[in-house]
């Protein structure tokens, strides 16, 4: 893994079958992705057939089928790509400003920090448009993205992998503990925050993902922008800085870029943690070490990985259902588990 | 305990050094923990003047009295002082083992284990509290398997353990989520009672039980903690000083789940305790490494004081005391972060 960060960009050296990897890479993450929201539309409770869901969304003639997968199922699904995606590009910026390859939004207390901020809102003012509290979200996001590197830096020297993550736990950890406080002292807004502290997003109606959509989507732009200077960050801080990248501006921008997302997605979803730690090393490994490929396919991959995740969610029990935070969790831990595990290996 | 101030003290084959300054620090913690709980023994809607509380306790007090101290506000109180020491010393002995101050049950993902181990047994058997701790107890130790298989490459590292702890924890934590949902809604809401780790629900005969054991299990770890001094030098100097090294972890890793276990399946994963308080014991002795009677002095004190703040301080609504503990404690760990690199 951190081979692969530290090892120079390809830049136009790359050789055709890299070229060759990446295109492929990008029609299987495309198919992938048309699959996924076909499941994802199709899958349920409630019987629906294919004809009528493709009905329901071309020629929509208000049937009891239809309006489940226009009412329902669609709106869960655009959530869980706008969420996915927000993720997953969030989680490549952040592996890429911090050189770690451990850094996830979840695990690095951005989500909590949103969810804190939420509750804290909602506290205070007893309750809110949606349109209010994506602000707050987001605010949450960077506040918390700032704390974890401020405690980590803290001391001489850069932040290494391991402590920026034991810091966003541990601030994670008094975030969740409070908003647990709050949510138990107000039993009106633990009502309104039960499903949403799981990472659900069984909750997403279409008018909601249009307020948060503005912010995901300029989120996506700043990191689309970012990402050709960040692989001279990859390099370190002396060589990026002789290659004429702004190193200020860049990390600036990419803090900015990453609290939009992981803000937005934390608004629409809940605290959903592990999906920006996984996609950007699949996507890494599918297309190699250039941050522009990198956030293209994490576009692409991560939202399959949402979305089938809340199918399972769906399917795996017979009533109710598992949010998704959670299904996400049991596969991303594992994930996480092995490449500490891969990581000492290969430097000790 | 330096050696200037030690004496060795002597109760037949059993030997041990006692450094002055660990006992007075000791005695005062353990002081002031229990000046707490008479206080909080005396609060309430029927409020009894530390006087009436110890003669209720005592067995002189009036009828009425002694039934709102010992019927019903003892289990709490007197959990809390216990419980919290057996968290003190089962964070001790892990931290001490993995030769880390992060490397305590909650971190590495002990508690989470014994939490999932309890939920199960609750949804599956529907449990007292003898097949709560049993299977707080195997969660636990299967966690503690799974979590020391996981780190070990070519050697342990500190590091390696802490992070794959926190990757099963998540996992587990997801676990617990999910049997909450899948569970019956009476289960499930007997059970959420406690998912944040509170004392609130604490009755006899449970508490008294639970304390008991914990009792039992902190007496039998002073004693079984002695090799930890050893082995905290490394394994060549303890094998060569007498230590089997490999017998003695084991003993001790199983001693150090058994009372979270012990914990967890009466109160629910109570966070951070075990973090906190080895280490603060640490700093207040002045030691050179973690000592066991002085964490449990301490955790005894934390644990009151978090109870009664988790009780009192939002009244009329009683907060659980896990969400006291992780309040100070992930605040402690935030600190301990920044301090540690000061130092480096």
């Amino acid at each position: 893994m951190t081979t692969a960060q530290r090892r120079p960009p390809a830049g136009d050296a790359g050789t055709r079958h890299t070229g060759g990897r990446r295109t492929l890479g990008l029609v299987l993450g495309a198919c992938a992705l048309a699959g996924a929201c076909w499941l994802s539309l199709v899958a349920g409770s409630a019987d629906v057939s294919l004809s009528a869901v493709w009905r329901a969304l071309t020629d929509f003639d208000g049937s009891y089928d239809q309006t489940i997968v226009r009412e329902t199922r669609l709106p869960r699904t655009v959530a869980g790509l706008l969420v996915g995606l927000a993720l997953g590009v969030a989680g490549t910026l952040i592996q890429a400003v911090t050189r770690n390859p451990l850094a996830d939004p979840g695990i690095l207390g951005v989500n909590a920090g949103s969810a804190f901020f939420v509750a804290l809102a909602l506290a205070v003012s007893g309750g809110m448009s949606i349109a209010g509290y994506v602000w707050f979200a987001l605010l949450g996001a960077l506040v918390a993205t700032c704390a974890v590197y401020v405690i980590a830096a803290a001391g001489r020297g850069p932040a290494s992998p391991e402590r920026l993550v034991l810091s966003g736990v541990a601030l994670a950890a008094v975030l969740s503990g409070i908003v647990t406080g709050f949510v138990l002292l107000d039993p009106e807004t633990f009502d309104r925050m039960r499903f949403w502290s799981a990472g659900s997003l069984s909750a997403a109606d279409l008018p909601m993902l249009g307020t948060v959509l503005p912010f995901v989507a300029a989120g996506l732009l700043l990191a689309a922008l970012v990402a050709r200077p960040l692989n001279a960050v990859a390099l370190g801080e002396e060589l990026a800085g002789a290659l004429g990248a702004n190193l200020t501006l860049v990390r600036a921008g990419a803090v900015v870029a990453v609290t939009l997302l992981a803000g937005g997605a934390t608004a629409i979803a809940g605290p959903v943690g592990f999906v920006g730690l996984m996609m950007p090393h699949v996507a890494r490994w599918i297309v190699g070490p250039d941050q522009r490929w990198i956030v293209a396919v994490s576009v692409l991959l991560s939202p399959v990985l949402v979305l089938t995740a809340d199918v399972l969610g769906r399917v795996l029990v017979g009533s109710g259902e598992v949010p998704v935070g959670v299904v996400v969790a049991f596969v991303g831990a594992p994930v996480l588990v092995g490449m500490v595990r891969r990581r000492r290996a290969s430097t000790s | 305990m330096t050696a200037a101030t030690g004496r060795t003290l002597r109760l037949g084959t059993l030997s041990t050094r006692v450094g002055g300054r660990a006992v007075v620090a000791g005695a005062v913690c353990l002081a002031v923990a229990v000046v707490l709980a008479l206080v909080w023994l005396g609060l309430g809607s029927i409020a009894l003047t530390p006087g009436e509380v110890v003669g209720a306790l005592l067995g002189q007090g009036d009828r009425a009295a002694t039934t709102v101290v010992v019927e019903w506000r003892l289990p709490r109180v007197l959990s809390a002082l216990v419980l919290g020491a057996a968290l003190g010393v089962s964070g001790a002995i892990c931290q001490s083992l993995t030769r880390n101050p992060l490397g305590s049950p909650d971190i590495v993902g002990f508690t989470s284990g014994s939490h999932t181990g309890a939920l199960l047994v609750l949804v599956v058997a529907g449990g007292t509290y003898g097949q709560l701790a049993f299977g707080a107890l195997a969660g636990g130790i299967a966690t503690a398997v799974v979590v020391y298989l996981l780190a070990w490459s070519r050697g342990m590292q500190g590091f390696r353990l802490i992070i794959v702890g926190i990757g099963i924890t998540a996992m587990l934590g997801s676990l617990n989520t999910w049997l909450l949902l899948t569970a019956d809604v009476e289960v499930a809401l007997g059970a959420s009672a406690w998912t944040a780790g509170s004392l609130n629900g604490a009755r006899w005969p449970d508490a008294g039980i639970a304390t008991a054991t914990a009792a039992l299990l902190i007496l039998v770890a002073c004693v079984a903690a002695r090799p930890l001094r050893q082995l905290e030098l490394g394994d060549a100097i303890a094998t060569t000083s007498g230590v089997r090294i490999e017998r003695a972890r084991l003993g001790l890793l199983v001693l150090s789940v058994a009372l979270t276990a012990v914990v967890t399946a009466v109160a629910g994963p109570i966070n951070f305790i075990a973090l906190a308080a080895p280490q603060i014991a640490r700093r207040l002795t002045r030691a050179a490494g973690v000592t066991v009677l002085p964490s449990a002095c301490v955790g005894a004190l934390l644990l009151t004081a978090s109870d009664g703040a988790a009780q009192w301080v939002f009244d009329p609504v009683q907060l659980p005391v896990g969400v006291v503990t992780v309040c100070i404690g992930g605040a402690y760990l935030v600190w301990l972060l920044v301090h540690e690199a000061r130092r480096r």
